[in-house]
């Protein structure tokens, strides 16, 4: 019985290959630019895990951590910039254009698969010999003795491509930037002419129950200050009324009037039943400490009365 | 074996180029030539496997940083001409037509 020999490697080439071409093909046939970014990141995924079983593992991370993760993110962030709903247009500007590229492009894909095919390769040497010593330690010997001069300059690259992106995509000041002294200046400006208030707004109500910027604050007259609020929040009715406002302390004014016959009534008979119970017993009203401040109160009373009369 | 990653990288090419000669939003051909220079990195990590040596990987992780920094500078002019013309379409920057 004959089991044709498969490997993992072509495993991993065929389901990967499949979805990196499936991945190719939804990124130039998409009219949004989103979709096209997401196929665009399928290919460099399967990519990533054939350099994975191509004995790569350093190029699978670098590809996935710098490829799929910052160029990609960049490109959504600079589709979200521009605009996300923004269609590509599949109305021809050159008459046979379409078909022209698309020729052209069959054509280099016929001259280099028969090129490429033609090639007689043999059987790969394997990277196990190169890896002994571990993927990244072959690497980063390369880089720091036969590359080092090549990757000195990759940083000089980065660095000025970071200036260069800041510079682009810095942009430029039309107007002078207003600062707080022109601001007061044409505050006091329309002051004069218009009247209008150079002060600040007032602010929010601030209420026992509400202290919420929707809710206004309110005049001495009850009513409502139009300019404690947002004006947004005002066109979309979300503030509150100043019945609103007023309703809570009606309702508590009413609610202790209400009571406040009940607790005299409570107090008198409180005072009644004290009388009864304090029969004898002297209370701190009868002391005769007290009586003695009365006797005197009044004997200085008619003291005066008496000076009065003269 | 190593041919089939040269034929993957080949369709992977011919694919971004015909993608970039036929789109016509810039982000859109910007990622085609992302895909191009992954079909070609793709092509040294597989001929770096073939003869057994670590410099074609080493020439894929070059392409990938060179790649970064290009990406940073297109993306920020397409950031500029947006800003100036209003649209991502390569048709839209016809000032200097004659």
């Amino acid at each position: 019985m004959m089991v044709p020999m498969v490997t993992g490697t072509e495993v991993v080439f065929w389901i990967c290959a499949v979805l990196a071409i499936l991945g190719a093909v939804g990124l130039i046939t998409f009219s949004k630019p989103v979709y096209s970014a997401l196929c665009l990141a399928l290919v460099m995924v399967s990519l990533a895990v054939i350099y994975a079983s191509l004995g790569a593992p350093f190029l699978m991370a670098v590809q996935i951590i710098v490829y799929t993760g910052a160029i990609l993110m960049l490109f959504l962030f600079v589709i979200m910039l521009v605009g996300v709903d923004t269609h590509d247009s599949f109305t021809e500007t050159l008459k046979g254009h379409r078909v022209a590229a698309g020729l052209a492009g069959v054509g280099v894909l016929t001259l280099l698969t028969l090129a490429v095919t033609q090639v007689v390769l043999g059987s790969p040497a394997g990277l196990d010999a190169a890896n002994a010593g571990g993927n990244v330690e072959g690497l980063a010997s390369l880089i720091f003795s036969r590359y080092v001069i090549a990757f000195e300059c990759t940083a000089a690259l980065l660095i000025t491509a970071a200036v260069a992106a800041m510079v682009l995509a810095y942009p430029e000041k039309v107007k002078k930037k207003i600062g707080q002294v022109e601001r007061a200046a044409q505050r006091l400006e329309a002051f004069t002419k218009s009247g209008q208030h150079p002060g600040p707004k007032p602010s929010s109500g601030v209420f026992a129950r509400h202290n919420s910027i929707a809710t206004p604050a309110l005049l001495p007259d009850g009513t409502v200050a139009e300019e404690s609020v947002s004006r947004i929040l005002a066109d979309r009715v979300a503030i509150a009324s100043a019945e609103d406002l007023w309703a809570p302390h009606d309702e508590i004014l009413a609610a202790i009037e209400s009571e406040e016959d009940d607790i005299f009534e409570l107090e008198e008979a409180k005072e009644e039943t004290e009388a009864e119970v304090s029969e004898g017993v002297p209370t701190r009203q009868d002391t005769p400490i007290n009586e003695d401040d009365q006797d005197k109160d009044d004997s200085k009373d008619q003291d005066k009365e008496e000076k009065d009369n003269d | 074996m190593t041919s089939l990653y040269l034929i993957l990288a080949v369709i992977l090419f011919s694919i971004g180029l015909i993608g970039f000669l036929i789109r016509r939003n810039a982000l859109v051909v910007f990622m085609c030539v992302e895909l191009m220079l992954n079909a070609c990195n793709l092509l040294f990590v597989a001929f770096s496997n073939h003869h057994g040596i670590l410099d074609g990987q080493m020439a894929a992780f070059f392409v990938m940083v060179v790649a970064a920094a290009e990406v940073v500078i297109g993306l920020s002019i397409i950031v500029m001409i947006t800003r100036t013309r209003r649209s991502t379409s390569v048709d839209a920057g016809t000032v200097l037509k004659g």
